[in-house]
């Protein structure tokens, strides 16, 4: 009788292959984006979400193609994230059968561009992606600043930016979502950073989706119980095959989250 | 009861016509869709999605002269399905941007997601994700309506909205959703008129039952 907590599994697609890497670098090929979106939906994966993670460097239509396949196939939500910056990136991609686009490096050179979209798409639509790292030590306090900061680019490239002022702002301009990545976990497998999640997620009303660094089941349940997500969202661990899908919502489940069970 | 599947889908170029037209297709619909509203005169069972804001959704449904075929389609008790925004336009008004008047179909108008629970507690909106379907008080059945195939479990299905209906008539009521203790209306149905504020077309093997059982009525 409630909302159900969200899993979903991330694909990073490069060159039209799911790839995964370690803190955003060094990157393995985990399969085909289609074929992988398909399994997923079969096993009861709440919502898919695609980032195209070279889409900042390289051509983007290979990622239009595997949208329009999957929608084709799929009767489940796509959230497509990288390289957004126009709105006519999103008007492609929603109409390629995104029902959601992430948003990152645009949002950060530009704000008023979420405004723009929100306006134009509805701001459930838009997601924000609030790619974050904690500071150096010699960096943090002062000025009411948070531990993390905001990082563009795949993480490459620093912004300055507070990151849970970055979120606020983000969701004032029209964000209806927000993914928020810790890139110092990102594909280590030690888990959320449930105080980074949690800090975003206590200071916004719309839902957050946690992600960057799960290993094990219980890291699913601390991101919702303990970092306030609404949904959570993994990679390698399903990609690889350590768990699967029906076996993150049992556990989920077990342990008092309220998830969808088909 | 006819035994063709035709399918009407107006295009008022403000969704993704193509997750609904392609949901349809699996759902075994002989499929249309069109952006011409002469078109919703002959139509056997007409569609009309929606995805957005309200007030631009009006804009665009007055504009491309969509409002008036979709009233008269209404009155001819052939089979109308509205989907989110859809849904929306079919009552008499929403409160978001501003004051927008709507169709005036269903009596009722459109309002925000409470930002509260019944407990005081803030609670986030956007309404994103899977909630079940629940029976409304005012009925105590799904035999006979879209949601038929259904009755033997409390399905979940996909929301992703901030605004909702709410019906002045609860037996349009067809199924309603939970959200912090609000009882909302997640579905309606008036005669030969249903709508959801659900996407069916992205609910899985539950909204392809839903859209199943419309193309079989």
């Amino acid at each position: 009788m409630t909302l159900k907590t969200r899993l979903i599994p991330c694909l990073d697609v490069m060159g039209g292959r799911v790839v995964k890497g370690v803190n955003f670098v060094d990157l393995r090929d985990a399969g085909d984006p289609v074929e992988a979106a398909m399994a997923y939906d079969a096993a009861g994966a709440d919502e898919l979400t695609f980032l195209d993670i070279t889409a900042s460097h390289e051509g983007r239509d290979t990622i239009f193609d595997v949208v329009a396949r999957t929608a084709e196939h799929c009767f489940m939500p796509v959230t497509v994230g990288g390289g957004v910056r126009t709105i006519e990136d999103i008007r492609k991609l929603l109409l390629a059968g995104a029902d959601k686009v992430a948003i990152n490096s645009a949002a950060v050179n530009d704000p008023d561009f979420i405004a723009r979209a929100a306006d134009k798409f509805g701001n459930q639509c838009i997601v924000v992606s609030v790619d974050a790292k904690q500071r150096l030590s010699e960096r943090v306090g002062g000025d009411n600043r948070s531990e993390w900061e905001i990082f563009t680019h795949g993480g490459r490239k620093p912004s300055g930016l507070d990151a849970v002022e970055f979120a606020a702002r983000m969701v004032e301009r029209g964000a209806g979502e927000l993914l928020v990545t810790s890139m110092d976990r990102d594909g280590t497998k030690s888990g959320f950073d449930l105080k980074l999640t949690r800090a975003i997620a206590d200071e916004v009303e719309v839902p957050v989706i946690a992600s960057g660094g799960v290993g094990s089941l219980q890291d699913l349940v601390d991101g919702v119980v303990e970092g306030h997500a609404s949904a959570v969202l993994a990679a390698s661990i399903f990609h690889f095959g350590t768990f699967t899908i029906p076996q993150a919502k049992q556990y989920l489940r077990d342990h008092g989250v309220a998830v969808r069970m088909d | 009861m006819t035994t063709s599947r035709s399918v009407t889908l107006l295009d008022y170029g403000m969704c993704n016509m193509l997750n609904v037209a392609r949901a349809f297709e699996r759902a075994g619909a002989d499929l249309k869709v069109t952006e011409d509203p002469r078109d919703a005169a002959t139509a056997e069972r007409l569609v009309v999605p929606g995805v957005g804001a309200f007030g631009d959704s009006m804009i665009e449904v007055t504009r491309r002269g969509h409002g008036d075929a979709i009233r008269a389609f209404a009155e001819t008790g052939r089979p109308l399905l509205g989907i989110c925004v859809g849904m929306q336009i079919l009552f008499e008004g929403s409160e978001e941007f501003g004051d927008s008047p709507g169709l005036g179909v269903i009596a009722g108008r459109v309002m925000a997601v409470p930002p509260r629970t019944t407990a005081g507690i803030s609670q986030r909106v956007p309404h994103i994700g899977w909630n079940e379907l629940l029976l409304p008080p005012s009925r105590n059945t799904w035999d006979g309506t879209m949601m038929q195939s259904q009755a033997s479990g409390p399905p979940a299905v996909y929301f992703v909205h901030s605004f909702v209906p709410h019906p002045t008539d609860p037996t349009d009521r067809l199924a309603d959703f939970d959200y912090g203790g609000h009882r909302l209306c997640a579905a309606i149905k008036r005669d030969n008129i249903t709508a959801t504020q659900f996407h069916p077309e992205r609910s899985g093997e539950v909204g392809l039952a839903l859209l199943a059982s419309f193309v079989g009525s």
